[in-house]
């Protein structure tokens, strides 16, 4: 290895060679469209993954409204229904939460925070974002498509999917939606490759991967999960495009549809479903992780605190990961698979809890003691534990096999998942935008719109979700257009999911005020200098803000030291950037640099 | 403060709110009461580490919020404290797990006096079959549904003659007898539930499943489908009547004549009416 001079500033003289010409974009297409910058990527899929954000937020008003005040409402009919809801989930799970993480946060991160010019591979990169609009296209295409999109829940579960009963299932609608996936997995594979790659190839000089923020080993370890469980979804995909347009049976076994036999033999529906969940239970920790590592950072620097237990949130991070790939069944309990498998997949279930608890001690650990400045990210890493803690809880009931009976496929499923993977992902996404916007234009975002935009996000959500499971612990089904007259709900009930309904259109509509404060505050926001937050990780040390095009002007940093030194005892500010050097935590007397 | 303030009325207002609102399960209405106790323990320890997270939570927001001078601690680690913190959870998790599997034990063995019926689901309608006085149910076959034979029983099997087919209906049962339901589908996934049994299970098209329960409780209860089948999905309702034994033994008299026996052609010259 070359051994490389130190400046004394801490960072990495370049040899004494001219910008190379070539790398840097010359045209307002290379540079805004088709650019090979991690940071225009990132803006570009995280501009395309909050559209569809939005596409996603109207049908679920819609379908509030149905469920909210069932009639009313003439053209959401039972397909449009259905419609709404697949199309809401399938949006949400795959192409706004795994899009913005990984493809969002995850370019414009983990190059920054490891000290990086760009992605390793900037060409492919920009094909990942492509990619992924064209699979974007396909997905919105089929509402325009003859029959509109699927209908047939995001699990899509064969034979229902592909068959008559279903909307879009004889029609465009499932094969726009499989295509759009497998389409999705590949643009997906080009860019998990380079998030994987980057962390582990290209850290600046001093980056061990025990002094990396949690938010790159959040990304890092969903991008890794992904790459291993998106692969099941496709093979899923591929083998269902085949049942439904080439007449093979591996989903289907010998069947009647609608009085008529089908010509179908052998196949096994609970293929599908091993296959799905393979894919689909991980990918609830692909959303989670990136969450964990980002809220782990934004308490740690608006505490002005060290994260508490780093070595053990790491280690954390990389068993949920682990644990969360034999865990898929716990979908299937009341699917009629083999009842034994129960046994083991309760157990796997409940084991995946302890090192989750872990981390929300050690979260909460990081308060205590701590100097807590209540700024808008901060308050979002609050109310994200608070969801995520309740939502976790749940989990414990749906994972222990004999308790998922009574609650499976009621609404008490719909409620755990929204604030487990729905509102507390979001809450960390919204943190992390208020948190990296200044980094990204140079200005802050407005903090009156943001603490309206908090607490009605917050506590709406929680008066939304929080009641839902005891709807579905009295028995309602989810996936039920009308409820209609069932013996053992009470007229209160409906009272409830009105009110649920006009809850969620209010929350609906404050993020509209998120959505003109992200576009007021680019020309009107306070300016924010390079470092806001005075927090210690690379991407706020950048000589210029916004950073141009290879990051960091001619002189890679050098870490000389991990991404939690806040309040150091001795020091003369209370944070000591990662590229600073000086006397080291060793020194500090604390163990592990 | 503001905040240390809301994050203690969530935490209140949760448990107050689970504890007087109107909205909790349905009267039980089968052998399933254990499922109710291992639900009641994971409420009361999940519900216990809920409110100490949060509460905590406000201690911290409110103690610790900045002030002019104040300094965080810095302490990266502390070993012992986490381990404490991973042993108490440990120990947490295995006393839900346990009651747990021991009731799934229970779940999926099922009694050897229980009777075999037969719960039938396409889209969107719920038939039954119930075994005649052989006490038997014959033999079926997706490949043999036609409109005379609309559970696809196969009529070479002499159990057959016997098997009592209600198609659309409602499902009888006695009392206090327990039942191991086999599960079949014509078309698509469905799912048997009657909240007030809390036992669910997914018919599956290919295959034959099962549940069993034993009802504990006269009454007529909805059985609804949990699995989403499509656009019928929430019409496909039946219902289940528990009767006492007298009453069951009278209506399944009543149902004789529409044994499968009756609806085959060689039963229509008379000889094989079951009893």
């Amino acid at each position: 290895m070359v051994d490389v001079p130190l400046g004394s500033a801490g960072v990495v003289t370049a040899p004494d060679v001219e910008d190379v010409e070539l790398y840097h974009p010359h045209s307002w297409v290379t540079k805004y469209v088709f650019s090979q910058d991690a940071k225009v990527i990132a803006i570009q899929y995280a501009f395309v993954a909050l559209s569809v954000g939005l596409i996603a937020l109207v049908l679920s008003w819609l379908m509030r409204l149905q469920l909210g005040f069932p009639g009313v409402f003439s053209f959401i009919d039972a397909n449009a229904y259905y419609q709404f809801v697949t199309m809401h989930g399938m949006m949400m799970v795959v192409y706004v939460l795994t899009a913005l993480f990984l493809g969002g946060f995850g370019n414009y991160l983990i190059p920054l925070m490891v000290g990086a010019r760009d992605m390793v591979f900037p060409y492919v990169n920009m094909l990942s974002f492509w990619i992924y609009f064209l699979a974007v296209f396909i997905l919105v295409a089929s509402f325009f498509a003859p029959g509109g999109p699927t209908g047939a829940g995001w699990t899509l579960y064969p034979p229902q999917a592909i068959t008559s009963g279903t909307p879009g299932g004889q029609e465009w609608g499932i094969i726009l939606m499989l295509v759009s996936l497998m389409v999705f997995i590949i643009g997906f594979t080009m860019g998990g490759l380079n998030y994987v790659v980057t962390v582990l190839q290209a850290r600046a000089r001093g980056m061990t991967l025990m002094r990396m923020p949690l938010t790159v080993w959040g990304i890092f370890t969903a991008s890794f999960m992904a790459l291993l469980a998106f692969p099941a979804l496709f093979v899923g995909a591929v083998m269902m495009l085949f049942d439904r347009m080439l007449g093979t049976s591996f989903f289907m076994p010998a069947m009647v549809e609608m009085g008529q036999p089908l010509d179908r033999n052998g196949g096994s529906p609970l293929l599908f479903q091993h296959l799905f969940w393979f894919f689909g239970h991980p990918e609830v920790y692909i959303v989670a992780l990136p969450a964990f590592g980002i809220v782990s950072d934004l308490i740690s620097t608006h505490a002005r605190r060290n994260i508490f237990g780093y070595r053990m949130m790491v280690w954390a991070l990389l068993a949920i990961g682990a644990l969360s790939f034999v865990v898929w069944a716990h979908h299937m309990y009341v699917s009629g698979m083999n009842p034994y498998f129960g046994f083991f997949f309760a157990t796997t279930t409940l084991i995946i809890a302890i090192p989750t608890a872990i981390k929300v001690y050690n979260w909460i650990l990081t308060l205590w003691r701590g100097d807590i400045h209540l700024t808008v990210p901060m308050l979002f890493a609050l109310a994200f534990i608070v969801t995520f803690v309740n939502g976790g809880l749940t989990g414990l009931f749906l994972g222990n096999v004999v308790v998922d009976v009574p609650l499976s496929d009621t609404m008490f499923v719909v409620a755990h998942f929204h604030m487990v993977m729905g509102v507390a992902p979001i809450l960390v996404i919204f943190g992390a935008i208020y948190h990296w916007y200044p980094k990204v234009t140079g200005r802050m975002l407005n903090d009156g719109l943001g603490k309206l935009h908090f607490w009605v996000t917050f506590l709406g959500a929680y008066a939304i979700f929080f009641p839902m499971h005891y709807l579905g612990l009295m028995g309602i089904p989810r996936r039920y257009h009308d409820i209609g007259d069932m013996a053992f709900v009470p007229p209160s009930a409906h009272t409830l999911n009105a009110f649920i309904t006009i809850v969620a259109l209010i929350v609906g509509a404050t993020q509209l005020a998120f959505v003109f404060n992200l576009f007021w505050s680019l020309r009107h926001g306070r300016e924010a200098g390079g470092n806001p937050w005075r927090a210690t990780t690379l991407e706020w040390q950048t000589p210029e803000t916004p950073p141009p095009h290879g990051n960091w002007g001619r002189d890679v940093p050098v870490v000389y030291r991990w991404a939690y030194d806040y309040s150091v005892p001795g020091a003369d500010q209370d944070f000591l950037p990662q590229n600073q050097p000086g006397p080291t935590r060793a020194t500090t007397g604390a163990g592990h640099g | 403060m503001a905040v240390a303030l809301i994050l203690v009325l969530i935490a209140v207002g949760s448990v107050v709110f689970h504890l007087v609102s109107p909205w909790w399960w349905t009267p039980i209405a089968s052998n399933w009461r254990y499922i109710d106790n291992t639900i009641i323990i994971t409420f009361w320890i999940t519900g216990a580490v809920f409110v100490a997270v949060i509460l905590f939570m406000a201690y911290c927001v409110y103690r610790f919020r900045h002030q002019a001078g104040r300094q965080a601690h810095y302490e990266p680690e502390n070993k012992r404290l986490e381990w404490w913190l991973t042993i108490v959870t440990g120990v947490g998790v295995a006393a839900m797990l346990a009651p747990g599997l021991f009731v799934w034990q229970q779940f999926i063995t099922v009694p050897d006096d229980a009777t075999d019926i037969e719960i039938f689901g396409q889209q969107w309608q719920w038939s039954f079959r119930l075994p005649g006085p052989d006490g038997q149910l014959a033999t079926s076959d997706t490949r043999l549904i036609s409109p005379d034979n609309p559970l696809g029983i196969n009529r070479d099997d002499p159990k057959s003659q016997d098997d009592v087919v209600i198609e659309g209906g409602e499902l009888h049962l006695p009392v206090n007898r327990p039942v191991k339901a086999l599960l079949r589908s014509a078309d698509v996934l469905h799912d048997f539930y009657v909240p007030e049994f809390r036992a669910k299970m997914d018919l599956v098209p290919g295959q034959v499943s099962f549940i069993w329960f034993t009802p504990t409780r006269t009454g007529t209860f909805e059985i609804l489908c949990a699995e989403l089948c499509g656009v019928g999905h929430p019409q496909m309702r039946g219902k289940v009547i528990v009767q006492e034994e007298s009453d069951y033994q009278a209506w399944l008299q009543d149902k004789a004549p529409t044994s499968f026996a009756r609806l085959t052609p060689d039963a229509m010259s008379g000889t094989a009416v079951p009893d």
